[in-house]
């Protein structure tokens, strides 16, 4: 994508924030200091599933045709070889689509588990898998919802979205951005979305549930979510939490340092204790 | 010396018995399935569902498997540390058979790891994710298992006849000990940690911030289980090399470490109550996962405790044993529960992983497979047996 067709869907539609894209873009891979993100419209998406297909020929996975609506039928999950997927829900206010994908949490679970930094987050937002990985599934089991997972092969990879990071290196939109003729989504800075949902559930209190999905999910994501009835109705689930999940472990790993040194002292000197009782209490044995 | 070190290695006793010939085509059996992941993948062994990660591979051999073999650092913080001798014939049996466990249930790891040709990443440092509880416990099973080795090594050093390096050995027990007893302190709780992460995923009865020091705990009786599980076996299997001093000071083995393991159980069963009722989930008790629970915590925690009470009052080696094998099934229902059982409990009974045959087999492949390992030291090294003349120590 040039520089013209992105400033196109940028300026395009009610996108309503200025986005200079040298601005974002160009800085992107020597770190500006916020976290980039996409903010899903689902009042705007058609459920035309052209994300899913150019997803799966950017990442080189099996193609789905967008054209079979029978797969609405039953709510779909994402897989490691099918990295987004758009479901349909009835909800209170209609019937509408939503596409799904790993989240890119700020403070992802699965990178604070990963044994091996495999799986890691970018200072610029996008959680990306490396190919040092061994495989042994924290990650998936981490996720809150489940993103992660390892491909059905006999040498497998662990497969979901990467926000299109080699793109985004090169100053391009995530593919499925790219593609999606109703600018039901939205590439921005996390900041600058926020504003953006916020105008648009201000100035359109009717069409909007007054809800940002996303934003404080465990610790906040970078993908977010706009939608017409409650959250919950479009399948995002509440139970997440707002906790920032790596914050479970780090009282367990602060105590790791003080076991390992004052453990080891406490065990030899009980050692030396009992042996010197030892000592006396045989002595006294053969002087008795 | 030669040899003689290989007629050592040859089986000893009868080859053809009915647990050789029915073990050993399981192991064979097993085996085969393992190759088969090797070549074909996860998938064609494993039942794969959809966001189950994990299954009896994790939450049996590994989770399970390490909590049993908790025996070891116990025993030797008693016998080493608090120098108690009563346990002091046991410790070689227990402190071999928890290396043995390390060496096959860690190796469960291998084969459940998707990218296995990468093991040893987190150890080379091809990144360390010093940060992931995973790679906490990578390299303490690794450094453990070392130090296991060493505790045992003077029985390997008396079975060669090597009697300098006995010494060196010998001398550097304590240390091993000292270390051993910090690393599994810091590994089993990290177990627990591992599934912290998780909370979202894992129903609300099991999950709290309290599961690494539960799974300490549980991990100590479910240790002193094994020892005696495994005493029990052992004094059938092995009773033609046990020394009579040893059968008789038994009895009053098993019903020290019974009143061992029922203190151990009723801190544990406190913190239980503790946590259930600061977490004033008393509502899910009434649903399906909280008969699970109930089976658990009642059933294969509750009672097993007060067979050990009274098990060891009436000095009643028979209702210890049941003891000990309830705890442990307490203990395998306990891991698997956070593993895939309690783990993502919303999903309908339909999509949820379910273990399948091959998955199974291999599982008790690798504690077959550990008995044979066991019984081989066993009737060559003094683990049981007395100690040649030279060797003998000064208590
Ligand atoms: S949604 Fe899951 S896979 Fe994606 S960043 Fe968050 S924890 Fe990681
Ligand atoms: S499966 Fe790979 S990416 Fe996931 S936690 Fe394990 S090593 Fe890291």
């Amino acid at each position: 994508m040039d520089r013209r067709s992105f400033l196109k869907a940028i300026a395009a539609g009610t996108v309503s924030f200025s986005l200079t894209p040298s601005g974002v873009l160009a800085k992107m891979p020597d770190g500006s200091k916020e976290f980039v993100g996409v903010l899903v419209d689902t009042t705007r998406c058609i459920g035309c599933r052209r994300c899913e297909l150019r997803c799966a020929q950017v990442n080189n996975l099996p193609l789905p045709d967008p054209d079979d609506k029978k797969v609405f039928e039953k709510e779909r999950w994402v897989s490691a070889e099918h990295w987004t997927i758009v479901n349909r829900h009835k909800t209170s206010k209609g019937t509408f689509f939503i596409k799904r994908q790993c989240m890119h949490c700020c403070q992802p679970a699965c990178a604070a588990a990963c044994p091996v930094k495999a799986m890691e987050k970018k200072k610029d937002g996008p959680v990306v898998w490396n190919p040092n990985c061994i495989g042994c599934k924290t990650c998936a089991f981490s996720c809150p919802w489940g993103v992660p997972e390892l491909e059905p092969k006999p040498f497998p990879k662990i497969g979901k979205c990467i926000f299109c990071w080699p793109r985004l290196q090169k100053g391009l939109l995530p593919a499925c951005v790219d593609t999606c003729p109703m600018e039901a989504l939205i590439f921005g800075t996390r900041r600058q979305l926020l504003d953006e949902a916020r105008t648009r559930i201000y100035k359109n209190p009717d069409r909007y549930h007054r809800y940002i999905y996303g934003e404080r999910e465990v610790g906040g994501t970078s993908w977010m979510y706009l939608t017409a009835a409650p959250p919950e109705e479009m399948g995002l689930k509440r139970e997440v939490g707002k906790k920032p999940l790596p914050e479970n472990t780090t009282g367990f790993l602060f105590a790791v340092p003080y076991v390992l040194v004052l453990w080891p002292a406490f065990l030899l000197g009980v050692h030396k204790a009992t042996e010197r009782r030892k000592e006396v209490a045989s002595k006294e044995n053969e002087e008795g | 010396m030669t040899g003689s070190l290989i007629s050592e290695l040859k089986p000893k006793g009868k080859i053809i018995t009915p647990f050789n010939v029915i073990s050993g085509l399981f192991i064979l059996v097993g085996i085969g399935f393992m190759i088969y992941r090797f070549i074909y993948g996860l998938p064609a062994v494993v039942n794969e569902a959809p966001g189950f990660p994990w299954g009896v591979w994790i939450g049996f051999n590994v989770m399970a498997g390490v909590a049993f073999a908790a025996g070891a650092y116990t025993l030797t913080f008693v016998v080493y540390i608090l120098k108690n001798d009563l346990y002091h014939p046991i410790i070689r049996p227990t402190v071999l058979n928890g290396f043995l466990a390390y060496v096959f249930y860690a190796g469960a790891i291998v084969l459940d790891c998707g990218r296995w040709w990468h093991i040893y990443n987190p150890l080379i440092g091809n990144k360390f994710g010093v940060n992931a509880v995973l790679f906490l416990i990578a390299w303490h099973f690794f450094l453990y298992m070392l130090a296991e080795l060493v505790e045992f090594s003077p029985a390997i050093a008396e079975w060669l006849g090597a009697k300098r390096l006995w010494k060196v050995l010998k001398g550097m027990t304590i240390g091993a000990v000292v270390f051993g007893i910090t690393l599994s302190t810091l590994h089993q709780s990290a177990l627990g940690a591992l599934v912290l992460m998780a909370e979202p995923n894992i129903h609300p009865l099991w999950w709290s911030e309290w599961i690494p020091v539960l799974y300490f705990v549980s991990g100590i009786y479910g240790g002193i289980s094994m020892v005696l599980v495994e005493g029990w076996i052992s004094m059938k299997a092995f009773s033609d090399i046990i020394p009579e001093k040893f059968k008789k000071q038994y009895p009053n083995i098993a019903v020290g470490l019974a009143k061992f393991a029922a203190g151990v159980m009723f801190a544990y069963l406190f913190m239980k109550l503790l946590v259930l009722i600061h977490g004033r989930h008393w509502d899910l008790l009434l649903t399906p996962m909280g008969y699970i629970y109930i089976i658990e915590v009642i059933g294969l925690t509750f009672i097993p405790f007060l067979f050990f009470l009274f098990g060891a009052k009436n000095r009643s080696v028979g209702l210890i044993r049941w003891a000990a094998v309830l705890a442990m099934l307490g203990i395998i229902l306990n891991r698997c529960s956070y593993v895939f059982i309690a783990y993502k409990w919303y999903v309908p009974l339909s999509e949820r992983y379910i273990p399948a045959i091959p998955e199974v087999w291999i599982a008790l492949t690798i504690v077959v497979a550990h008995m044979w390992a066991y019984r081989w030291v066993v009737r060559r090294m003094p683990v049981y047996t007395d100690p040649p003349e030279w060797a003998k120590e000064d208590h």
